[in-house]
């Protein structure tokens, strides 16, 4: 198709377009009210739902002076183990959900097996299960009232109510974001220099470090970027198996929503528009990476075809 | 070359952070950890600071205490799947039993402590906004029409539970028949514009979207309602200045140590102090602090005068009564049963109300 010389275009129908782009531009275009309406109605709904609330919460939280603002974030001891906490769950569930996406991806864009449309459907499964019963499905595995909770317990051993289930929980609930990313990148690259590599005598680790991980990497940022904006907000699930202990278990979301309900409310907007900072960094690296992702997988397009 | 260092770093990071995730399921067993439901939040935060100075100057050690608060029936959930917590204090005696009915506490719970292990108690009381315009003063009031009531669903909150009884009891207490009593609860629900969840969504509805004349809820929490809204809210106790005298319902927040964890942590010895600290004067001077009723207050009349000064100007005169009196058995499970179970009282005035609009 490339090779083919450019089409010379016959000059004869170009006046014939000029002719019609009047009558044309009009049947193709809405009237003028109705797109200032429709205009105005998207940017008075993003407004409403996006900018006046994002913007309310950096109003509140310096409504007393930064001063106020910075004491009410490093003051406080349980306040700064909830920043410490998720600084700690999130990488962590994310560093999980990196590795069981890329293995999950890979089997499902490279092989055809039994159950493969299965395990698509599974690693969408977190998507449409409520968080709360995600929390709760943990409480139920390693809660007292499971064999499995009561052993850990006789070995000293604390899963449900402690960091460990906040990171198993964070890490269900962001499962998707990886796999999903991934599986049409490795598809639109496909098998081939993977193919070429293993004939040229590359073992499995070669293969992955230097064929598959360059093809996909802007895909794989891109997916723990979501990954990580999501699991560093989740509060469903986190709010079920944290048991809630102040300077334990409290993640920054947490944090918040209890500083909100013992009512003070400058510490709670404070905390909140860090979370809220954290993910205008998130959108930001997002649209920075967007394009080379787009970039990349056009090219394994066209490489392929 | 730079992200090699960069990917390096994250690494490392990632790893350190793995294996604090992973040593943290071993858990530090010398802290005491207090389950504690949501009202008591500024409560616990003092008494905490005055044991660990209390403990340390008896003894000579050095304790960390915990705190986890949230829904009382939350709570209770929590301890039975495997909350370490050494200490329960939660809002209704069902969520205590229940945690007792799991096994975790001795049978004897309630009675190992003074006061039916109640150190302290509450009661419900009004709010409304300043100078009473709509001049609400008993617990009649609530049913005349003109007035919006808020107050959390019973179904889901304790302050909504002890709400509802405070509004039957308020009839019955005072020679009603349950008829009566039914009658006057349906048409309160009726004059309710949300059934928020929990405590906190019904005084947000209150006090800061300025929705209902008078808001229903904890004393302490009233108190503290009321010291936020810098005097644009003010409490009533119902029925103080009527002739029939001020009457509502005894909260009883039971304090209990949860005895099969401090066996497992050998916490025992910590916790049971710290319950007894309790009962102690200083305790009694923070528990009124926080406008809870502590314990025993004749005996504040001699100990310490000026708090039991304090303790008048703060708790006008009130008939508290027991929610359990409210049904034959005299028994917390018939409560429950009687008035919140599915398709129980509370339901069938919801579907009364609904009729009746």
């Amino acid at each position: 198709m490339s090779a083919s010389p450019a089409p010379i275009a016959p000059p004869a129908p170009a006046p014939a377009a000029a002719l019609d782009a009047k009558p044309l531009k009009r049947a193709t275009r809405d009237p003028w009210y109705v797109r200032w309406t429709l205009i105005g109605l998207t940017l008075g709904i993003v407004g409403l739902l996006v900018a006046v609330p994002l913007a309310s919460v950096f109003v509140q939280a310096t409504a007393k002076g930064l001063g106020v603002y910075w004491t009410n974030l490093v003051a406080n001891a349980d306040t700064r183990h909830a920043v410490f906490l998720t600084m700690v769950v999130a990488p962590v569930a994310v560093a999980m959900n990196v590795v069981f996406g890329v293995a999950a991806a890979w089997a499902i864009a490279r092989f055809r097996f039994r159950g493969r449309g299965l395990l698509i459907t599974l690693i969408d499964l977190p998507f449409s299960v409520s968080p709360v019963v995600a929390g709760l499905v943990f409480v139920l595995i390693f809660g007292l009232q499971a064999p499995l909770g009561l052993w850990l317990r006789d070995h000293g051993y604390q899963v449900i109510f402690a960091p460990p289930a906040l990171v198993l929980a964070t890490a269900f609930v962001t499962f998707p974001f990886v796999a999903r990313e991934l599986i049409p990148v490795l598809e639109a690259v496909g098998p081939d220099e993977e193919l070429a590599a293993r004939s040229l005598g590359a073992s499995g680790w070669q293969l992955f470090w230097w064929v598959t991980v360059p093809n996909i990497k802007w895909g794989l940022l891109y997916g723990v970027i979501l990954c990580n904006a999501r699991a560093m907000g989740e509060f469903g699930a986190v709010y079920v198996v944290s048991g809630r202990i102040e300077g334990q278990t409290d993640t920054m979301p947490l944090r918040v929503q209890k500083l909100w309900e013992g009512s003070d409310n400058p510490a709670a907007f404070a905390l909140a528009s860090v979370l809220t900072l954290l993910a205008l960094v998130t959108l930001v690296l997002k649209v920075v990476i967007e394009p080379k992702v787009r970039e990349q997988t056009a090219a394994a397009r066209t490489a392929a075809e | 070359m730079w992200t090699r260092a960069l990917v390096g770093a994250v690494a490392i990071y990632v790893a350190g952070a793995g294996l604090w995730v992973v040593a943290s399921g071993f858990g530090k067993n010398e802290q005491l950890l207090n389950v504690a439901c949501d009202p008591t939040r500024e409560l616990w935060h003092d008494i905490n600071a005055a044991f660990l100075a209390h403990y340390e100057r008896e003894t000579g050690t050095k304790v960390f205490i915990r705190q986890s608060h949230g829904g009382s029936g939350s709570q209770a959930r929590a301890v039975i799947d495997g909350l370490p917590g050494d200490v329960i204090s939660l809002a209704l005696w069902t969520d205590t039993n229940a945690v007792a009915k799991a096994g975790l506490l001795d049978p004897d719970w309630e009675k190992r402590y003074p006061n039916r292990s109640l150190p302290y108690t509450s009661t419900i009381v009004f709010v409304v906004r300043r100078g009473n315009p709509k001049n609400i003063r008993d617990w009649a009031d609530l049913a005349r029409g003109d007035v919006e009531i808020v107050t959390p669903s019973p179904k889901t909150s304790g302050n909504g539970k002890w709400s509802f009884l405070a509004m039957w009891g308020s009839v019955v207490w005072r020679g009603g028949t349950e008829a009566a009593a039914r009658e006057f609860v349906t048409k309160a629900y009726q004059r309710v514009p949300v059934l928020d969840a929990a405590a906190r969504g019904a005084t947000m509805t209150f006090a800061q979207k300025g929705i209902g004349d008078v808001h229903l809820t904890w004393e302490n929490e009233a108190h503290l309602e009321v010291k936020e809204s810098e005097g644009k809210l003010e409490i009533v106790h119902p029925g103080a200045d009527t002739p029939r005298g001020a009457i509502s319902v005894l909260a009883e927040p039971h304090v209990a140590v949860v005895d099969a964890n401090v066996r497992r942590k050998n916490t025992a010895a910590v916790a049971d102090a710290y319950v007894k600290f309790l009962y102690t004067p200083e305790a009694k001077k923070l528990i009124v602090k926080n406008a809870h009723r502590p314990a025993n207050p004749e005996a504040l009349a001699t100990a310490d005068p000026e708090l039991y000064a304090e303790y008048q100007r703060l708790f006008p005169k009130m008939d508290l009564r027991e929610a359990t009196s409210l049904v034959p058995s005299k028994k917390w499970d018939d409560v429950q049963k009687t008035f919140f179970a599915e398709g129980a009282i509370f339901d069938q005035i919801q579907a009364a109300g609904q009729k009746n609009q």
